[in-house]
């Protein structure tokens, strides 16, 4: 049976890879990140167990690997290097070669993993199933990317070292980037385990009558909104708002779907990426890279679609949130 | 009620409006909150190493880059783009509907980075929809041009924010996930990715509509200008008259 760890360690392997050409090149700051990040998905399952039966250095261990990420992460050492010049043209000539066939591997990633997702019931090894079923869809996740990789390898008859190579490339062109989520979610976790969450559903609780269920569900989406605008980005605002509003008050109290409210929730915040110069990279450097002689014009040009797509969303988010209660 | 904790989020507001490395703000932001409710330093470290391995399928989607790496190497972003340049010679209306329904099917499918400012906006996008939007001599004023570029980089922003939640693998969907799983709440990813479909819908529907709209109020003006033109004399002395 493929159980999500194993899916896991080849992830952990291609992080290896990562880490050793990184070290080939001297370059020590990436190749010591993706090392950390390794020991998180080779030992994970490890550590989880250790953690189990009460034994506590390897997840203190890995406590100090996550602190030694921010601190790589600030050392301006992460670097990518700059592609290479004239590799333009040949990229051209073989897209123009390949053609439409270029999409078929990228493709069978999302179509693959849906297939064996819900295929999963069905599909067996003797007496158990093939793909473990408590998380069928990661792990299908991970086959997808095995199977479009070898029609990959077909299509464009490169090497499986090749790939690598080129994984490795992106890999280190996201940097820092790549772990961020992983971090957000991290921090949500502390924020719950350190009272942050009681604390400002306390606070919310002093402004708004908490009885309310409508009342906290517009606390939640303002406040996404404000966070996601004052700090550029939705994915930041969503612990603090799900530790504080979301699941306190809506999802334990109110009856909330979590499902439906953590989608629509992050969706919310990203109304508010589109109002907000903090979000620069979608918001501000395009406006550069166009030449607009307003810095603002982009957002100007966004700003009704964001708003009335606020409200709607909201409505949706109401009818859809409670409707189980 | 400890509110000390609450220091953890002030430092992640005001980290990331200071534009620090964003990784570093959110260690010290979870490392300043434990201490500010009381945790030991082996609590602490044992609470963000169990907290990061629980959440490690965050990074599934690195599983992805080996294929997508390759395929960009031999050319995935020029076909694209190759693609998007046979929309030419469409009404600007058209154009840009075209390009947010597929920008945010790609996105659906979890090929985020394929367009992009950079990528496509500036390129073809842009130039597309200011050839687009100019009359039958080639003529675009300032004012037009530029909002025609902006309205052309916010479509590309609206297409990928409202199709990439649909994705099961992607970051926003996992982090959902993560969040909950933490909590004891377990959900599926495709679960939570499915409910991102309405407001993509609904984020299509609207931002054609203003699309369309803005198509309207150019063609509206094209229309009285050309009426202008036709009076020339009356024209001339509104001119004259301004410039007093």
């Amino acid at each position: 049976m493929i159980a999500i760890e194993h899916i896991y360690w080849l992830l952990g392997a291609f992080l290896v890879i990562a880490t050793w050409l990184n070290l080939r090149e001297r370059r020590r700051a990436m190749a010591a990140f993706w090392a950390v990040l390794a020991g998180a998905f080779l030992f994970g399952d490890a550590i989880q167990r250790a953690s189990a039966n009460g034994v506590r250095w390897p997840a203190q261990a890995m406590g100090l690997g996550v602190i030694s990420l921010g601190l790589l992460a600030a050392s301006g050492r992460m670097q990518a290097d700059k592609e290479v010049e004239g590799a333009a043209s040949v990229r051209r000539a073989s897209a123009q070669r390949l053609g439409n066939r270029l999409f078929v591997p990228a493709l069978a990633i999302p179509l693959a993993t849906l297939a064996l997702a819900l295929g999963a019931k069905y599909l067996r090894w003797g007496e158990s199933s093939l793909i473990d079923t408590a998380q069928p869809t990661l792990i299908s996740l991970g086959i997808a990317c095995v199977i479009a990789l070898l029609v990959a390898l077909r299509t464009t008859h490169a090497s499986l070292p090749q790939a690598f190579g080129e994984g490795r490339r992106l890999l280190d062109t996201l940097g820092c980037v790549a772990v961020l989520p992983i971090l957000l979610a991290t921090l949500g976790s502390v924020f719950a385990a350190t009272g942050v969450g009681d604390a400002i559903a306390a606070l919310v609780g002093m402004v708004i009558p908490t009885d309310n269920r409508i009342a906290c569900l517009a606390a939640f989406a303002l406040g996404m909104v404000l966070f996601t605008v004052i700090m550029g980005n939705a994915f930041a605002a969503f612990p603090v708002l799900m530790a504080g509003i979301g699941l306190p008050l809506l999802v334990l109290r109110h009856g909330a779907d979590p499902a439906v409210l953590g989608a629509m929730g992050m969706l919310t915040g990203y109304c508010g990426t589109l109002l907000t110069p903090m979000a620069a990279n979608f918001n501000i450097v395009p406006a550069v890279l166009l030449e607009l002689p307003d810095q603002y014009g982009v957002i100007r040009a966004q700003m009704p679609t964001a708003l009335a797509l606020l409200v709607v969303n909201f409505v949706l988010m109401w009818l859809l949130v409670f409707r189980a209660t | 009620m400890n509110y000390w904790p609450l220091l953890g989020v002030a430092v992640v507001v005001a980290g990331f409006m200071l534009k620090r490395s964003p990784v570093l703000v959110v260690v010290v932001a979870g490392v300043v909150s434990a201490l500010a409710a009381g945790m030991g330093v082996g609590d602490l470290l044992a609470l963000l190493g169990n907290a990061f391995v629980s959440n490690r399928a965050l990074l599934l989607f690195v599983l992805t880059l080996p294929v997508i790496g390759l395929l960009e190497r031999y050319g995935l972003r020029e076909r694209a783009q190759a693609w998007i340049a046979g929309f030419r010679s469409m009404t600007l209306a058209r154009l840009l509907i075209a390009y947010l329904g597929l920008r945010q099917l790609l996105s659906m499918f979890g090929l985020i980075d394929l367009a992009g400012h950079a990528q496509t906006v500036r390129p073809l996008l842009a130039p597309m929809s200011e050839a687009a939007a100019s009359g039958a001599d080639g003529a675009i004023d300032a004012t037009t041009r530029e909002r025609v570029r902006a309205l052309a980089a916010a479509t590309d922003n609206i297409g990928r924010f409202f199709g990439e939640d649909v994705f099961l693998a992607f970051g926003a969907v996992l982090l959902i996930q993560g969040f909950y799983d933490r909590q004891g709440i377990h959900l599926e990813p495709l679960a939570i990715a499915l409910w991102a479909l309405p407001t993509a819908i609904a984020a299509f529907v609207i931002h054609a509509i203003r699309i369309a709209w803005f198509q309207h109020k150019l063609a509206g003006r094209a229309l009285r200008e050309k009426r202008g033109q036709e009076r020339p004399l009356v024209d001339s002395h509104d001119q004259g008259q301004s410039l007093e």
